[in-house]
């Protein structure tokens, strides 16, 4: 194999893999650190300036960093990642002035944002500071998207959103807020010089062919309609037993929200086996802690309603087969199962839905109704009109909609500065040696065997009695510095410089993980994976090759289970490994590497 | 500051026989200086013991004083330990496997604690030939007394402060197989393919083996003109095999009749198997591995591998016909036969 370019930031980066699985690339280990340190606003701010709501992802992110977390592959759990940023969140200090100061020279150009979710206020943001001036539109009396109407306060309290929305409200943004956007084509006649289109997937897919769906329907509800109109204090009860369709993330907010408003006999019934349902495991834990069942394997066959009043459901008992590598739900046979309900909440999926754009915009959309848009500019076929969030590929998280946030505002912001949008910033990257001493480092080097820490949560009779009563209390400052020790500090790199090294093997006896091998080269990266002293079997995890030693042997290292713990730089004699520190920060409005 | 090894290993790592992975066959972290040649020896006795199926309670691991012998902390931690006195390490595991010839004896030493203050104990342990294996780090110097030029330093080797050794220097192996020593190789810290091998077969070995192993002392004998440097070892190593150690029961698919290949039978049914790359010399034979040795070193060459060895081998126990079974598995009627033996004794010394 060539010897690794590490030279190409992305090398590095690929190793932080909590980062790296970060749709915004959040620096982890750095803010980590920080709250170990008790800094937790600076920790706020390394978050801030990446995923822009850190106390409202510190609750509810999806967390895709934590099944990428190296900490999973060694011990039994990952670093518990998304609550250590709620640590942060919750005792920081004042971080306003830390923050870009308005009023901004502006300059004279004018976008538009359709939508106050995530995705149009990290826009916003990120666009403010450069003196754009920004039109906010949502149909909700307030900002925030379906963090307001659709997260649950006993998950997400109204303070934190409202604190995070207004930070960015703060830096002069136009709110249109009341205000339902209802023709693109009136948008684009203003005078505009972008739009962005940050409308979500606001339709909830509902099972309009079920008998009895009519009959019922007082009593049978769409669960995001459902959700928003218990979070905008519309609907303020619910039947005694509730029957709740959907595996997803959806059906466990909307069966604990009903425990909540009067359920006492509240249960899930999902197609699918329980092992393959949407939810997050965490999401399953806390819906069965509230004493929710969840039935798989039962497919609904009808709404039975009697004298026009719903009575309950019946269900088709099925198996899961499977069938090169496809499921199939096969009927089990039996008689049809019936579970009485009062009221039955529908959340099998949601959907896209633009009836205010027009179709003779130039703005093309595919057979399945959603629009053409570009993976990286995130612009449509309209060269002024730009889509980000749910909007653009149906429903995923909080964190994707800022990622996509922030590419389109470097999109935006090259569009009115007449740059191609292809030509965008490196990102910026640093890499610096921590070493203090023989055995000194600038970080925590030791490794401490800790499990994952577990979230206290409040009273199950307090919380289940007031759905404004915020569950998880959060890590206290101690629990947050044991939980942070856990992080293995992914960002500080094991660096080599073959020119330095005299093979005395110490770097190979000492490593706990077996991750380095000095042994000949080989031409092909399997039969060098398979040759190492642990055969390197992740195979998306990279192997760190050097060029050729004196003699004629490279080393290669392993990344996926390396500790980070400095014992190799420490046992070196030549100082021909270092630990360096990788700091990287995606291209950004406001960072990137200028260089060019 | 790492003075801890992180408790995480690979989450892959094999096991072997007994059920264990390698990292039981660990010790305490490494005070040694970083980058010495003695802890990739510690690597590959670990290693041999992980790959023999060692059980750790059937092993002594015995030393006498200097970083070398300090190594026995840092291999091993569930086995047996002594750690005696500058010198004295083979009458203590000479007294150690009379009262029980169940264990492992697996010795350490330095060239210092071989060559000069323990060379009195050293050749008497050969002559006896305990069973015993016998590692001599051998960098040169007295490491832990700050590097003073040691017995096998070679005349004319320039060490860290520029001072050049007057002395001949005292060949370990050559003086090891011209005492009889019945399992004589040398090898290189820095060699673990060759290593690994030697030192699970010295441990099958059934009398005295001995393994001299070229260490590099990183800190005070690494300089240029230093010939135990790593570069000067590197440029200078000449094998006398390849070799590979073939434990009993395990099928051997080489065909041994033909070309330099060669196979030793130890007694226990597991095999020596040696690719030879110098045609005219025998391991078998003794005169010719002095030859090999003399002549390699003539040349300036450092010889490894096998050197010799006697596969019929009858150690000191056989010698002196004692008591099969350990000291302390004997009941008192054993140890303690009564005053009409005692009398006996004595009347027969009348
Ligand atoms: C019940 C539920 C729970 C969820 N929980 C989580 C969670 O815990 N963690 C997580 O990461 N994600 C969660 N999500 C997903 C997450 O909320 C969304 O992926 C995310 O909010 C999408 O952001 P966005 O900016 O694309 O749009 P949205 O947040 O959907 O915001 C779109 C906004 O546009 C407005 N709008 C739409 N059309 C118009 C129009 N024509 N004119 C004016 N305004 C309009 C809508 O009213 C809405 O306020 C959840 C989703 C649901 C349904
Ligand atoms: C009786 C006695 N004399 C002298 C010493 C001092 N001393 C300690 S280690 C050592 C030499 C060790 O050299 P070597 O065996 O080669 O070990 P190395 O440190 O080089 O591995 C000496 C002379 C001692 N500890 N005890
Ligand atoms: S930092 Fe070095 S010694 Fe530690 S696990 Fe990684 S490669 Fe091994
Ligand atoms: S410890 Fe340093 S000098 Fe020794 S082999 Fe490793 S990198 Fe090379
Ligand atoms: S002084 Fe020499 S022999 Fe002793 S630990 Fe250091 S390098 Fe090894
Ligand atoms: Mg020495």
């Amino acid at each position: 194999m060539k010897p690794t370019n590490i030279k190409d930031p992305e090398y590095f980066h690929k190793v932080v893999d909590c980062q790296y699985a970060c749709p915004a690339h959040t620096p982890v280990p750095e803010y980590i650190r920080l709250i170990a340190a008790g800094d937790y606003t600076s920790a706020y701010m390394i978050n801030w300036d990446s995923n822009v709501f850190p106390g409202v992802l510190g609750r509810t992110c999806d967390r895709p960093c934590e099944p990428a977390c190296r900490r999973g592959r060694v011990d039994e759990e990952p670093v518990a990642i998304c609550r250590l940023k709620r640590v942060a969140a919750d005792n920081k200090n004042d971080v306003k002035h830390l923050m870009p100061q308005g009023p901004f020279k502006q300059n004279g150009k004018k976008i538009a944002l359709i939508g106050a979710g995530p995705a149009s206020l990290t826009v916003a943001r990120d666009l403010a500071p450069l003196g754009y001036e920004l039109h906010l539109f949502d149909e909700q009396k307030k900002g925030g998207g379906f963090m307001r109407s659709q997260i649950p306060s006993f998950r997400l309290p109204e303070t934190v959103l409202d604190e995070e929305v207004n930070y960015i409200l703060d830096l002069g943004i136009h709110t249109h807020f009341n205000k339902y956007v209802e023709s693109m084509k009136d948008v684009l006649s203003k005078d505009y010089d972008a739009v962005f289109v940050g409308t979500g997937a606001p339709r909830g897919r509902d099972l309009p062919d079920l008998p009895g769906r009519k009959e019922g329907a007082a009593n049978i509800h769409l669960g995001i309609n459902w959700l928003g109109s218990v979070a905008f204090e519309h609907t303020h009860k619910i039947g005694k037993k509730v029957i709740v369709l959907g595996g997803g993330n959806t059906a466990m907010d909307c069966c604990r929200t009903a425990r909540r408003l009067g359920g006492t006999h509240v249960k899930v019934v999902v197609r699918s086996p329980f092992a393959e349902m949407k939810a997050s495991p965490w999401e399953k834990e806390d819906a069965a802690h509230e004493d929710i069942p969840i039935i798989d394997n039962h497919v609904p066959k009808s709404f039975v309603v009697e004298n026009g009043k719903l009575t309950g459901m019946t269900f088709e008992k099925v198996t899961a087969v499977y069938e090169n590598g496809k499921r199939k739900l096969v009927p089990v046979g039996g008689p049809d199962v019936f579970f009485e309900a009062d009221d039955v909440l529908i959340a099998v999926g949601q959907e896209n839905s633009f009836p205010w754009i027009e179709r003779d915009l130039g703005i093309e959309f595919d057979k399945w109704e959603m629009p053409t848009v570009n993976e990286k500019t995130f612009v449509s076929t309209n060269p002024k009109v730009f889509f980000g969030g749910d909007s653009a590929w149906g429903p995923k998280n909080v964190i994707t909609a800022v990622a996509h946030g922030h590419q389109a505002a470097v999109s935006i912001n090259n569009l009115c500065q007449g740059i191609d949008l292809n030509k965008r910033l490196d990102p910026m990257v640093n890499l610096v040696s921590q070493k203090m001493g023989i055995h000194e480092w600038s970080y925590d080097s030791e490794v401490t065997p800790d499990l994952r820490y577990k979230v206290r949560q409040a009273d199950k009779k307090l919380t289940l009695s007031n759905r404004k009563k915020e569950v998880e209390l959060g890590f206290n400052h101690l629990e947050g510095f044991k939980e942070a020790e856990r992080c293995l500090n992914c960002d500080v790199q094991t660096v080599f410089t073959e020119t330095k090294c005299i093979e005395c093997d110490a770097c190979m006896d000492v490593c706990p993980t077996a991750c380095i091998t000095f042994a000949e080269n080989k031409e092909e990266e399997v039969d060098l994976r398979a040759s190492l002293k642990m055969p390197a079997n992740n195979k998306t995890q990279d192997i760190y090759v050097s060029d050729v030693l004196p003699t004629k042997r490279v080393m290669i290292k392993d990344e996926n289970v390396c500790l980070h713990c400095g014992l190799c730089a420490e046992r070196c004699p030549t100082a021909a490994w270092d630990m360096q520190k990788f700091f990287y920060n995606v291209t950004k409005t406001h960072t990137g590497c200028q260089k060019h | 500051m790492s003075y801890v090894r992180p408790t995480f290993r690979h989450p892959e790592l094999p096991k072997n026989k007994l059920g264990y992975t390698i990292d039981y066959y660990e010790g305490s972290l490494s005070t040694l200086c970083a980058g010495c040649g003695h802890d990739s020896i510690s690597a590959a006795i670990i290693q041999g013991c992980y790959e023999m199926n060692i059980e750790p309670h059937r092993l002594a691991k015995l030393s006498g004083i200097g970083c070398s012998s300090k190594t026995p902390a840092y291999f091993l931690s569930n086995s047996h330990g002594f750690n005696s006195v500058h010198g004295r390490m083979p009458s203590v595991a000479t007294g150690a496997n009379m009262a029980n010839r169940d264990l492992i004896y697996f010795g350490v030493s330095g060239d210092g604690d071989t060559a000069s203050i323990g060379m009195g104990q050293f050749v008497h342990v050969i002559r006896r030939n305990l069973n015993m294996v016998y590692v001599v780090m051998n960098n040169g110097c007295y490491g832990l007394t700050k590097g003073q030029d040691s017995a096998t330093a070679d005349e004319g080797s320039k060490n860290k402060t520029g001072h050049v050794n007057l002395f001949e220097s005292i060949d370990l192996a050559s003086l090891a197989i011209e005492l009889g020593a019945t399992f004589v190789a040398q090898s290189f810290s820095g060699d673990k393919a060759q290593l690994v091998p030697l030192v699970k077969a010295a441990m099958k070995h059934p009398g005295f083996a001995f393994i001299n192993v070229i260490s590099p002392c990183v800190t005070f004998n690494n300089n240029v003109g230093s010939t135990k440097s790593y570069d000067y070892v590197r440029e200078h190593i000449e094998a006398t095999a390849t070799m590979d150690f073939v434990p009993q029961m395990q099928e051997i698919s080489v065909d041994y009749g033909k070309g330099s290949h060669k196979h030793v039978k130890m007694h226990d049914g597991s095999i020596i198997e040696l690719h030879k790359l110098s045609e005219d010399w025998d391991p078998l034979d003794r005169q010719s591995a002095m030859n090999a040795v003399l002549n390699a070193k003539a040349k300036n060459e450092i010889l490894t591998g096998l050197l010799y060895v006697d596969p019929d081998s009858h150690d000191l126990h056989h010698l002196l016909q004692t008591n099969d079974k350990p000291l302390n598995s004997l009941g008192k009627a054993d140890l303690c036969p009564g005053s009409e033996a005692l009398k006996e004794i004595n009347a027969g010394l009348r």
